[in-house]
């Protein structure tokens, strides 16, 4: 057992506070620096596209986790980063000034997308999103000038300061310090005033207002937070796909995030990387599991769809709290070994707050 | 007669038999979202799957047209009475998103179990109406059109009986008014809301049926349920009214913006017009006000 014992505020705002979880942390820290060259090739490409989706993972997290609007189309703001990212990169801009337009104008899409959540909320916000989404692949598919229609267009290969980050390795280690500064810039923004004020409106719409949170103005904020670091990701992933068509960011790259987010456990940054972890390596791992199965399924591609769904069902029907809630309860296990309490995480029982009036 | 005109009343039958059917569909979201406060996204699937079903009972099993309907309308009656029993069941009074979460789960599941049982290709089984036509003064119909149509009437009037006429039916009313109250009056409202799901996947087999010979029978067949919901934002959520006409309008823009706009318009306008219903206009044409409780 731990009780905090600060003897001073910066104790208390250290983000890793107890010798153990520094060397956890270093010990995560230096696996990842050095896996490039232990892992075979094949999987430091998987890692690389892994960071990428967690970092959308992450931004979707702070939307739906943290502020509770929930957005089927974040897919569309990964499509408008990558798109705009290529088409700067082509045009002879900078690595940095490119990546930080396209997160820009993302964050701008975000912005006008965030404008109707003032006046709706819940389910009707989804199918916003939803058909925001479904009108991003259509207009991008049809805008052949710029984004070269349903043929799509090629993406040039990233360099910084004159050093070429296309190879594996290169890539790899620019994914992983952009997840980091992203990590530690959401940590940093949700344990902070606007954080709170995104938990506030989550938690209840009217609290918050009668505390004299803007409401409105915070819900356009946590969209616009969202789609710029999409974006980021988005720019990110026009390098990993090396080529760019409209199918790459379809629906079903919309629903992928959701998932990453509801498995991962909502209300935590921890949680959206778990569950970017899991849904990202589940299409490995189930072409790795494939030749097991007999070949009438096996031969199948509705496979993998399925067991999104199936695990999706899973989650929400028995574990609610996803895989950070899994992760928080081995924790609790293992600290307290002989004295684990099941009962600490039970599920009390809930009643439905109607939407409706009536 | 001129041929503007013509062309305009053919675009306008087109156009309410195709959204007849995107009317049955917004009816029966509808109807589970008013009993059960679920909004089911699984809806264009079980719709889906039914279309495949049926399509195996004509063409593999070579059983004739009406009867595969039946069977088909039964086994959707029970799949829909299954997944609210087994599955919906479990998260009941659990926030409203983890409705949506598992409507969504569970269309990942039918759309990934029809695809591994079926595969990619796209079929077409034939009707009783198929290559049949008819002509009403200068315009010719496709009497699939209108086949679509009459069984979209008589499927929402025979609701509507049923609804208004029926003790289940008071009761289904009952219940999407006020669970609680409708429980201490003695009705089994879990039972009632697995009925409800039987109820509207039947519904969404007849529409499935009725839109595979018109569009094919087809894994993309689920993207109806978008139509579906831009119908019923449209006609205001929550109204079955609304739902109805709501249908029916969204087919005329669509059939409409095929023709008098630019490419490309004719597959976005079912999303503009839900985009831009629920920005400026959230109540719809015959919604009530709605508002949340603090």
């Amino acid at each position: 057992m731990r009780f905090a014992y600060d003897t001073s505020y910066s104790d208390a705002q250290q983000l890793l506070r107890y010798r153990s979880q520094w060397i956890c942390y270093g010990a995560l820290a230096i696996a990842l620096i050095v896996a490039p060259w232990l892992l075979p090739a094949y999987y430091v490409g998987e890692l690389s596209y892994l960071f990428i989706v967690s970092i959308a993972s992450l931004a979707l997290m702070v939307l739906t986790g943290f502020t509770g609007q929930v957005s089927l189309g974040h897919a569309a703001f990964m499509a408008i980063g990558a798109y705009t990212h290529t088409l700067l990169l082509d045009q002879g801009i900078g690595f940095i000034p490119s990546i930080l337009g396209a997160a820009t104008l993302t964050g701008f899409v975000g912005f006008i997308i965030g404008l109707p959540a003032i006046r709706v909320s819940g389910l009707y916000l989804a199918m916003v999103t939803l058909a925001y989404a479904m009108l991003t692949e259509q207009i991008i598919g049809r805008w052949k000038d710029v984004t070269g229609g349903f043929t799509g267009i090629p993406v040039s290969p990233p360099s910084l300061f004159g050093y070429d980050l296309s190879s594996l390795k290169g890539f790899y280690f620019l994914c992983l310090v952009i997840l980091v500064a992203v990590l530690l810039g959401l940590i940093n923004l949700m344990r902070g005033r606007t954080g709170r004020a995104f938990i506030g409106v989550r938690d209840s719409e009217a609290a918050a207002a009668t505390l004299g949170i803007w409401v409105g103005g915070y819900k356009v904020l946590a969209f616009v937070i969202s789609a710029f670091v999409t974006g980021i990701a988005g720019a990110l992933l026009a390098h990993h796909l090396q080529f760019l068509t409209p199918d790459g960011f379809s629906v079903m790259l919309s629903m992928e995030l959701v998932l990453m987010v509801v498995i991962g456990g909502l209300g935590s940054l921890r949680g959206a990387i778990f569950g970017a972890i899991l849904i990202g390596m589940l299409p490995t791992l189930i072409s790795k599991i494939k030749p097991l199965l007999p070949t009438s399924i096996s031969s199948q591609f509705g496979l993998e769809t399925f067991v999104f769904g199936l695990i999706l069902a899973l989650f929400v029907m028995f574990e609610p709290n996803g895989l950070n809630g899994r992760w928080l309860k081995l924790k609790i296990l293992f600290e307290n070994f002989p004295l684990y309490r099941r009962n600490t995480f039970r599920r009390g029982k809930t009643y439905m707050h109607s939407e409706r009036y009536r | 007669m001129d041929a503007q005109v013509v062309q305009i009343l053919q675009l306008t039958l087109n156009g309410i038999s195709i959204g007849s059917i995107y009317a049955l569909v917004a009816l029966g979201i509808v109807l589970t979202y008013k009993a059960t406060e679920v909004l089911n996204f699984a809806y264009g699937d079980i719709l889906m799957m039914s279309a495949f079903i049926g399509w195996g009972l004509i063409v593999v099993a070579g059983i004739p047209f009406w009867p595969a309907a039946l069977i088909t309308i039964l086994i959707a009656a029970m799949l829909g009475y299954f997944l609210d029993r087994h599955v919906m069941r479990t998260i009941v009074g659990q926030p409203q998103f983890a409705g949506v979460m598992l409507t969504i789960a569970l269309a990942f599941m039918l759309r990934g179990l029809v695809s591994m049982g079926f595969g990619p290709t796209s079929r077409s089984y034939p009707t009783p109406w198929t290559g049949h036509i008819t002509h009403i003064g200068p315009i010719v119909v496709t009497d699939l059109n209108l086949v679509i149509l009459a069984a979209a009437l008589i499927v929402t009037a025979l609701l509507f009986l049923f609804l208004r006429y029926t003790q289940l039916g008071v009761a289904i009313q009952a219940s999407s008014q006020n669970q609680l109250a409708a429980y201490l009056c003695g009705i089994r409202v879990k039972r009632l809301n697995s009925f409800v799901w039987a109820l509207t996947a039947a519904m969404a087999a007849v529409a499935g049926l009725l839109l595979a010979p018109i569009a094919l029978v087809d894994i993309s067949l689920w993207f109806v349920v978008l139509k579906g919901l831009a119908a019923l934002v449209l006609g205001g959520f929550g109204s079955i009214p609304g739902a109805i006409l709501g249908g029916l309008l969204i087919g005329l823009i669509e059939q409409f913006a095929g023709v008098y706009l630019p490419d490309g318009a004719k597959e976005m306008s079912a999303q503009l017009v839900l985009i831009g219903v629920l920005i400026f206009w959230p109540r719809g044409l015959l919604g009530e006000a709605h508002g949340r409780r603090v």
